[in-house]
């Protein structure tokens, strides 16, 4: 944060300096990046984090099993169920237990329906980003949708909270399946709607192809993950890599492109909103009777141990580090957050393009900032 | 490669290596001074080629600091995690490995952040979330804030 007070904002070497954000639109939150240009050329970028830092982990240390995993739902606020859903699986290692299959179904079902959402809260905010405002609108009028199922189910229509170490927190509404059904329908008709308004759009076109270029050996190098790597065509969805909560049980595919541009990462994640449809469909008609959650003690012990666990967030891989030394809270807790090793391929993708194209690549990463900061 | 495998390899790599399994993955426990040439040899050898680095982190033991790296292999599809032990906790050093994986740099820089690790050769070692000035570094046992309350 220092660099705001320099003064030197026009290089010795005629470059100059400016600053974007932390209050700027395009940044999607409190993310601030300084470039240095030659004209409208990038020749340096570096991200200065650090402005909604709360030290989650740190918190995460002094409180139990049972309440850091709702401190994770403010990390990657549009994926909270996903982020719960790791904790909880992490505390499930430890304690050696599995959900019963009926909440391992609902975490699932939860889980796409985030993913669906994030995936068009995305779309929206890319148009909007490139100077297009109506996918904007089309897109919110589904995500409410989505919100709307959330709140019914969990009582929260972001931060739900919803997942519990040994299963789901309360049952499913009992109109959940019908409006299920009824939305991922309405999504399904209106995917050709989205394709028609961005996709083959001359404009739209040009800003992404070829634009934030990173190769497949340099995606696995700075640790990317999601879609940002799998636009590289790297393998690496942990829901296939890693199964947890019975994914192995479900029919779809990793969605792989090889463009490695601004494009590729736009096409991998509406090919992923057409499989997070098909995952909803194939389970909503077959949730299991029986327990929503398993049984598990009042003050929850860990046995001294460490415990790792991956699961696919809708921007990649997040993992959840766990050491225990035995006590009723965690000894140490590291996240390991997509947003943040995509975050770091930023300045490989923007050198070289214009400042334009910057705006394009920092919407096709799909950065949270809460989640890069922790 | 099975971990027996992957033992046998490392054995050779490194004869005083320590080995732990009780966890999901394998676990070799070095001394940091040994960290670069082991870790460079994991990366660039054929067979073993650890390219993924998932997790750079750090745990403070309060008698000692160990450093964590989570290591995957994209083609072989193995894991091993390393663990290199510094016991020096007033003026923690290591060699960085941001020159093997370039995801490393930030990682390291968000270690010297929150624990004050200072690695040797990192191109760009600044505080990644705290001002430069902020005193002390959080996510050490021993950390002291006047606004830190009980919860």
């Amino acid at each position: 944060m220092s660099a705001l007070i320099e003064e030197d904002y026009i290089t010795e070497e005629g470059e100059f300096v400016i600053n974007i954000g932390p209050q700027h639109p395009s940044t999607h939150g409190v993310l601030h990046i300084k470039a240095w240009l030659d004209g409208e050329t990038i020749k340096k970028v570096q991200p200065h984090l650090g402005y909604i830092h709360r030290s989650i982990e740190k918190m995460s240390e002094s409180l139990s099993y049972r309440n850091f995993i709702f401190v994770t739902s403010r990390m990657d606020y549009i994926s909270a169920h996903i982020n719960n859903e790791a904790c909880a699986l992490a505390v499930e290692k430890g304690l050696q237990i599995e959900a019963p299959p009926r909440a391992q179904v609902i975490r699932i079902l939860m889980a796409e329906l985030t993913r669906l959402a994030s995936h068009q809260l995305w779309w929206g905010a890319t148009g909007l980003d490139l100077g297009a405002i109506t996918p904007f609108f089309h897109a919110f009028r589904e995500r409410e949708a989505i919100i709307t199922i959330m709140e019914n189910t969990c009582g929260a229509r972001l931060t739900q909270n919803y997942m519990v170490p040994g299963g789901v927190m309360y049952d499913l509404h009992p109109d959940f399946q019908k409006e299920t059904k009824a939305i991922v329908k309405q999504v399904k008709e209106k995917l050709g709607e989205y394709e028609d308004l961005l996709t083959g759009n001359v404009i739209f076109e040009q800003r992404t192809k070829g634009v934030g270029y990173i190769s497949k050996e340099d995606a696995i190098s700075y640790g990317c993950s999601g879609p940002t790597a799998r636009a590289s065509g790297v393998s690496c969805d942990v829901r296939k890599w890693f199964p947890y909560d019975g994914y192995d049980k479900v029919v779809f595919d990793e969605v792989l492109d090889t463009g490695g541009d601004c494009y590729a990462r736009y096409m991998v994640r509406m090919r992923e909103m057409v499989q997070c449809c098909d995952i909803i469909d194939q389970l909503i008609d077959n949730i299991p009777e029986g327990d929503f959650q398993a049984k598990t003690k009042n003050v929850i012990k860990l046995p001294k141990g460490e415990f790792y666990q991956r699961v696919e967030t809708a921007r990649g891989e997040l993992g959840v580090y766990l050491v225990s030394d035995g006590a009723a809270s965690p000894y140490r807790i590291k996240y390991r957050s997509p947003n943040f090793s995509n975050l770091s391929a930023l300045e490989h993708m923007a050198v070289g393009g214009k400042i334009g194209d910057l705006v394009a690549i920092m919407a096709t990463l799909d950065l949270v900032i809460p989640d890069i900061d922790r | 490669m099975t971990n027996e495998e992957l033992k046998q390899r490392f054995t050779e790599l490194l004869p005083g290596a320590i080995y732990d399994e009780t966890g999901e993955f394998l676990n070799v426990i070095i001394n940091s001074e040994v960290l670069l040439p082991f870790v460079k040899e994991l990366r660039n050898n054929d067979t073993l080629s650890f390219d993924y680095l998932f997790c750079l982190t750090c745990v403070d033991w309060k008698d000692h600091l160990m450093m964590v790296y989570h290591l995957l292999s994209k083609d072989h599809k193995h894991t091993v995690v390393v663990k290199a032990k510094i016991t020096d906790i007033t003026n923690p050093e290591i060699e960085s490995v941001s020159s093997i994986w370039k995801t490393a740099n930030f990682h390291e820089r968000e270690v010297y952040d929150l624990f004050g690790v200072k690695f040797l050769n990192h191109p760009d070692l600044r505080r990644i979330f705290l001002d430069e000035d902020w005193p002390g570094h959080p996510l050490r046992k021993n950390y002291v804030d006047e606004n830190m309350i009980e919860i």
